[in-house]
């Protein structure tokens, strides 16, 4: 084998030693086959909003799930976020607006002084020091590593503190009985619940359908992914491009930001 | 001074099993307005999505704050040492007792799931404030009976002072907690202020000294013993001066908001243009709750005791409308998400929440006052809880007139 491989390349190089070269070179082939595609899966979780994490490994905080919702692309009279929202979460209303759930809403602005009108979509901004979680007295207002706040529906007592708690008035409590639940979303009587960034998609390496369905057939005002990581699309824009936050002023550094506000 | 004696009272005559039967009209009446709210969910109350917490808070919060307060009377006999309350420190802690587990009830059964009580016992997040009134509230009632029994038995009479500064301190922190359940609250203009706890404390000296003070003037008339006029003209002086300070802490609440412009939006609504709660704050809290009672107790008058009764009766009706004004008036205000802008939306931004109270949820409220009031009626019935007399001679150390032998 030696000499097959003298035979083809430089053999009059001095201090050249055939066979140790053509192991280390077979080993860095290896190597490379070998490391290769992880290297390249890991260059794609990082930089896809789909997180490779599998099912039973743990949420970690290297990931801060967020979205950059651009204003100046969302119609006031387009409402696809929330009707995405209500049918993959099951959300049906009884036509009683004052105690039906509303995980999403659109709200229109207009700047009093100038006459500027927007609209965009609200809901729960997934804080990282989020007031809900603070005063909620079971611990049921929770955290997930990755900065989704969602709500232990086992238990949650319904006392609503959170509710009383949250700037955004993100939440809503369950006044009537339910039916026709989505197994991925489970909701209950006398409970506490709001936006839940639709972790269950997000853990199946999918878009939240507010966003799903923003790009689909919406103005594209959406934009989901990982604020840790620099190479994210949205990283690179919330680092290109001005965007704010609502109540900054509060300090909670919601993982929702908006762009031409 | 005489010795006092305490002795339970007779409880036989009509008028006790008529008031034990309303009161346990009213508590039964509470637990089916629980079950019903429950069984149908929320939907059949007042409250909403805007308004979270309706009038079984007022009634809840209404009667927490009483109950610390009510156990004044007990501290100034024992912990600052005025002979005059000692005789009415009993009752003082059978009444905070009774009003903190009629409010509780109230609170427990509004839940959206009170089965899940067990679960808040055994789930615990120690950042939050209402945790650290579980906690409070727990220990209130365990503090307040030792120290009811330390009064009671006369060999542990002399550890009864220590008790008593505990039970004192842990009032004060109890109060503040529940005051700062809307303190903390940052993103409310209503709320989000320090002030929130010295403000409850004060109110809470004043709504528990009027009702200790109805209780007492009840339970003396309707049990045939004499009460003095010094007793009640001295409580009513006392009430003066904690109306007084809900109205100093009221008027510094305000007056700080409308310094700053921010919060001149909610101050506007509170004061002006807030429709009913505007009438409940002016006409309510500070008119009826406020300066006719201290007009009342501090004017000469033909019949002092009368006057007593009326402004603890104001009172409590004024402290009503205040707690009323700060729970749903504070909700009813919106959110101010985007400052300097006009908003609207689906889910009511922008836009003063709408609520009228519920039948199920005043049943609720009124069932809390009844449970209250069925642990004062049977605790004096089982219990020495009251002194035979508190005529003027028995319990006034300089009174020169002999008291009578009971």
């Amino acid at each position: 084998m030696s000499r097959k491989i003298k035979s083809t390349s430089a053999p009059d190089t001095p201090g050249y030693n055939p066979s140790r070269r053509s192991f280390l070179g077979a080993m860095a082939t290896a190597a490379g086959v070998t490391l290769a595609p992880g290297v390249i899966l890991y260059a794609i979780s990082k930089s896809s909003p789909a997180n490779a994490r599998t099912l039973d490994a743990a949420v970690t905080s290297d990931v801060r799930w967020g979205m950059l919702i651009d204003v100046g692309r969302c119609d006031s009279g387009c409402d696809d976020c929330v009707s995405a929202c209500a049918k993959e979460n099951g959300l049906r209303g009884h036509g009683r607006p004052e105690t039906d759930a509303q995980w999403i809403r659109k709200i229109d602005l207009k700047n009093s002084q100038t006459g500027n009108s927007t609209s965009l979509p609200m809901m729960c901004q997934h804080c990282e020091n989020p007031p809900c979680v603070d005063v909620c007295p079971t611990g049921a207002s929770f955290k997930r590593a990755d900065g989704i706040v969602l709500v232990d529906k086992h238990i949650c007592i319904g006392c609503r503190y959170c509710m009383m708690a949250c700037p955004y008035k993100a939440r809503s409590f369950v006044h009537e009985a339910l039916e026709d639940q989505k197994s991925h979303a489970p909701r209950g009587k006398g409970t506490v619940e709001s936006c839940t960034l639709c972790v269950h998609r997000i853990d199946a390496n999918q878009q939240p359908a507010c966003v799903e369905a923003c790009s689909d057939t919406g103005g594209g005002a959406m934009l989901f992914g990982d604020l840790n990581d620099p190479d994210s699309e949205i990283s690179q824009r919330v680092a290109k491009y001005a965007s704010q936050q609502v109540r900054a002023d509060l300090g909670l550094n919601p993982g929702v930001r908006y762009r031409n506000l | 001074m005489k010795r006092i004696i305490y002795s339970e009272i007779k409880g036989n005559s009509n008028q006790f099993y008529s008031l034990a039967a309303i009161l346990i009209v009213f508590t039964l009446s509470a637990l089916g307005s629980a079950f019903y709210m429950e069984h149908y969910g929320h939907v059949v109350t007042g409250m909403n999505n805007q308004i979270v917490w309706g009038t079984p808070h007022v009634f809840a919060i209404f009667l927490i704050v009483a109950a610390s307060g009510a156990l004044n009377v007990a501290s100034i006999g024992t912990v600052f040492g005025k002979p005059i309350y000692k005789p009415l420190g009993r009752l003082s802690g059978l009444l905070a007792i009774a009003l903190l587990l009629g409010g509780l009830v109230v609170l427990v059964l509004d839940l959206g799931r009170p089965d899940r009580l067990i679960v808040a016992m055994l789930n615990y997040n120690f950042k939050s404030i209402f945790t650290w009134n579980i906690f409070l509230y727990i220990g209130f009632l365990g503090v307040v009976a030792v120290y009811l029994w330390l009064q009671m038995e006369r060999r542990m009479n002399h550890f009864a002072k220590t008790a008593g500064l505990v039970a004192f301190i842990w009032r004060l922190v109890l109060t503040t907690g529940t005051g700062s359940i809307f303190g903390f609250l940052v993103a409310r203009e209503a709320y989000d202020s320090a002030i929130m706890a010295p403000l409850f404390i004060a109110m809470s000296f004043s709504f528990g000294l009027a009702i200790y003070i109805l209780v007492l003037l009840a339970a003396y008339r309707g049990s045939d013993r004499e009460i003095g006029d010094v007793v009640i003209s001295k409580l009513g002086r006392l009430l003066g001066i904690f109306v007084a300070a809900v109205l100093f802490l009221t008027a510094v609440q305000h007056l700080t908001n409308l310094y700053a412009a921010e919060h001149a939006g909610v101050e506007r609504f509170i004061l002006l243009d807030g429709g009913i709660y505007t009438m409940l704050f002016w006409a309510g809290q500070v008119l009826v709750g406020g300066l006719i009672p201290l007009m009342l107790v501090y004017r000469p008058a033909a019949s002092p005791n009368r006057n007593v009764i009326l402004a603890s009766t104001l009172v409590i009706i004024g402290g009503f409308a205040q707690v009323y004004v700060i729970v749903i008036g504070g909700q009813t205000y919106p959110l101010n998400l985007f400052p300097g802008m006009e908003v609207s939306s689906s889910f009511a931004d922008g836009a003063f929440a709408t609520y009228s109270p519920s039948l199920p949820e005043i049943g609720l409220g009124l069932g809390g006052v009844a449970i209250a009031g069925l642990i004062v009626l049977f605790g004096i019935k089982l219990l020495r809880f009251l002194p035979t007399s508190l005529a003027n001679a028995a319990i006034d150390p300089h009174h020169t007139v002999t008291a009578k032998t009971p």
